[in-house]
């Protein structure tokens, strides 16, 4: 058996790390994942944003050989998928959305196990433990039990045993769902290191701040991706045009400007609501006020940029139809 | 590639070493199990409430009477007048043994042919019967000018309950059905445990091949098993007497056939079962059958064929027959070919289907 991992790629081999058509999964009656197509470019992060539920797990499974797919195609790596799953593990590096190193073993033995199981022969294995040990600041954690460690350093332990052997592409579902903000900043840090190595990324996330990080993103809802691109492109080219609103009384403000038909949705940041309104509404934050002066509301509109959750809640229907159909 | 499959060994091994409370089971199971059946089945049983029939009442009957009473193994309540009041009696359950001395004690203890007394016992009870065969042993009271006497004492009749059951042959089989328990148990736990946990979407993830994963963690349990096996040897042998007459090596290597036949079924257990709890309830799906229909504590001659082809499809059976003949006769494992290779059968068949139904994938 070949313990040597591939570290480069073959010369001539195809420039997307990940292409997948028409890729669909069924539970029973459920569509988990319905017909989706992705062509993720290497060295970049990829995210996917979405819901509890859209998804993101059953697609990274189907992506790194662990579910058979209902149907579609997936190619990772120049390599046919499931087919070929046995044939890529090396080169593949999978971060679980729950923690699943071994609770009951110290960092070091996790990490030691996770080098055994890839492969690693014992010279490398050391120098590979001494590297991540140094890169995921886990050195004062060494000798501590997984299942004591906090989510922040439980997490810097799976992304350290998941890039143990240097694979090539990362698949990383929602690692930063039970971490504080300090450690998610820290963690994207490690993320664009990587990437700078030439590593492809695949990230899952419900974040929308770290969504916007990723070079490119696809936006996912009931098992469809509603929107694909840069964050950046999304938000330039969102099917809306974006008001805020300051309002006293929200309440009031919100109730009057839903009966407006041009409104396409309301959503409240705190003490403003974003107002998206039909792009072909000529000078969209005077209609709004016109709106608010109509039911007596006191209240001041800007028209903004839009954001990433703009964009969210555009490419799924505006709140109205769930899991719309795709945009294109 | 064998540094795959020592990893995982090694890894159960340490997370063994720290569970406590699976670490007690390997040790505490066996114990409480021999010590539990061993003991209600133990032939050292005192002060058992008797009664006695006399219908001689000769001095020489009431020599014997005094003679079995001096075992300590009964304590005589009244006297019973008749036959009928004795079997009442045993049925409310105020006695347990009763011995019916006939009126024609005088001759038949001079003659040669017929028992000269009789021992009832109430064979519902199991450990009565080898009481009485116990006390059966007694010999006549002799006194000068009789003649020795060459006929049996007594005729011991077991009532409700023919078959005979005794420590020695319980505690070999013993061996087996707790090993069928805790190896099956332990190791559709151990993999479903990490198939709950998560592990196991991580671990199929990585290069390992699914033999690597299933004979590293069964080979932590081989060990396991042949201590259990050295554990219930060891208090059979030295507290309940029970005889070692064939050779160890032997003894061992039927244990280590058995225990890899039991573990396999463990891994088609843990195939099957999404929970640890499902995989205890389909492991006492499996020990049920075994220990019914194992011959560990029923005779296969008063069972219905169905029952007896059951019974071929169980490792107990086969590991039942050897260890008996192991340890009670001294068979050589030579010539024990038959069970040996339906264990055998057992194992490859099992492992087969383990193989099969164990993918490195999610559905
Ligand atoms: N093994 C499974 N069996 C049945 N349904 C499943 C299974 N895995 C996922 N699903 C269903 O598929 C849908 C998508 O789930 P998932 O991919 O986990 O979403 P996400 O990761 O985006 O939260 C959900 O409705 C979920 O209930
Ligand atoms: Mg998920």
């Amino acid at each position: 058996m070949n313990a040597v991992p591939q570290q480069i790629a073959p010369p001539g081999e195809v420039a997307h790390a990940i292409r997948a058509r028409g890729l669909t999964r069924r539970f029973g009656h459920v569509t988990a994942v319905d017909g989706i197509d992705l062509d993720i470019p290497r060295a970049r992060i990829y995210g996917f944003l979405g819901p509890n539920g859209s998804g993101k797990s059953t697609t990274i499974r189907m992506l790194c050989g662990l579910l058979q797919p209902s149907a579609g195609t997936v190619d990772v790596l120049g390599h046919e998928m499931p087919r070929d799953a046995e044939q890529l593990r090396t080169r593949l590096g999978y971060m679980t959305q729950k923690f699943s190193l071994w609770d009951d073993l110290t960092v070091s033995e996790n990490l030691q196990f996770m080098g055994q199981v890839f492969g690693l022969p014992a010279q490398r294995r050391r120098a590979r433990v001494a590297v991540v040990v140094q890169e995921f600041d886990l050195a004062s954690l060494f000798k501590q039990r997984a299942g004591t460690l906090s989510g922040g350093q439980r997490q810097r332990l799976a992304l350290a045993a998941a890039t143990l052997h240097e694979p090539e592409l990362l698949l990383l579902d929602e690692p930063t769902s039970a971490v504080d903000p300090q450690s998610r900043r820290d963690f994207w840090e490690s993320l664009f290191d990587l990437v700078a190595r030439g590593v492809t990324i695949l990230v899952s996330t419900h974040y929308m701040d770290e969504a916007e990080r990723c070079h490119e993103l696809a936006i996912l809802a009931s098992g469809r991706i509603v929107a694909q691109g840069p964050p950046q492109q999304l938000m330039s080219e969102i099917p809306a045009a974006v008001v805020e609103v300051e309002a006293a009384d929200t309440v009031a403000a919100r109730r009057a400007l839903v009966q407006d038909e041009s409104v396409l949705s309301v959503a409240q940041l705190g003490t403003r609501l974003h107002v998206l309104i039909d792009p072909a509404t000529p000078e969209p934050e005077n209609r709004v006020l016109q709106r608010l002066r109509a039911a007596s509301v006191a209240a001041q509109s800007t028209l903004v940029r839009a954001s990433l959750e703009d964009v969210f809640v555009a490419a799924t229907g505006f709140g109205r139809a769930a899991g719309a159909r795709p945009q294109d | 590639m064998l540094l795959r499959l020592f990893a995982i060994t090694c890894k159960e091994v340490r997370q063994l070493a720290r569970d406590r409370l699976t670490f007690g089971m390997i040790v505490g199971i066996p114990l409480m199990q021999i010590l539990l059946f061993g003991y209600a089945i133990n032939f050292d049983v005192r002060d058992l409430d008797a009664a006695v029939v006399d219908e001689a009442r000769t001095s020489h009957s009431r020599a014997l009477i005094a003679d079995l009473q001096a075992t300590g193994v009964i304590v005589l309540r009244p006297p019973s007048p008749g036959l009928p009041d004795l079997r009442r009696r045993m049925e409310s359950g105020e006695i347990s043994v009763g011995i019916v001395i006939p009126h024609d004690f005088e001759r038949r203890r001079l003659g040669n042919d017929r028992a000269v007394a009789q021992i009832l016992v109430n064979g519902s009870e199991p450990m009565i019967d080898a009481v009485a065969r116990g006390l059966a042993s007694v010999p006549l009271p002799v006194r000068a000018g009789d003649y020795k006497s060459r006929t049996p004492v007594f005729e011991v009749r077991t009532e409700y309950n023919p078959e005979r059951r005794t420590a020695v042959q319980i505690v070999p089989a013993l061996i087996g059905v707790i090993l069928n328990m805790t190896m099956v148990i332990f190791t559709a736990a151990a993999i479903v445990r990490e198939r709950e946990r998560g592990n196991l979407e991580l671990l199929i993830a990585t290069p390992i091949r699914s033999w690597e994963l299933m004979a590293g963690k069964l080979i932590p349990y081989v060990l396991i098993g042949l201590i259990q096996t050295t554990l219930i040897l060891t208090v059979g042998a030295r507290i309940f007497d029970v005889p070692i007459n064939g050779s160890l090596l032997d003894l061992y290597l039927a244990a280590a056939l058995f225990i890899a036949a039991t573990l396999t079924l463990g891994l088609v257990i843990s195939t099957f079962a999404r929970t640890q709890f499902q995989a205890f309830q389909l492991s006492f799906l499996t020990l049920l059958p075994s220990i019914l229909l194992s011959g560990f504590m029923f005779p296969f001659d008063g069972m219905p064929p169905l029952a007896r082809m059951i019974a071929q499809a169980l490792p107990l059976t086969h590991f039942v027959e050897m260890i008996r003949a192991i340890l009670l006769r001294g068979a050589p494992l030579a010539a024990m070919q038959v069970p040996a290779m339906k264990l055998g059968a057992f194992l490859v068949i099992a492992l087969a289907i383990a193989t099969l139904r164990f993918h490195k994938r999610l559905d």
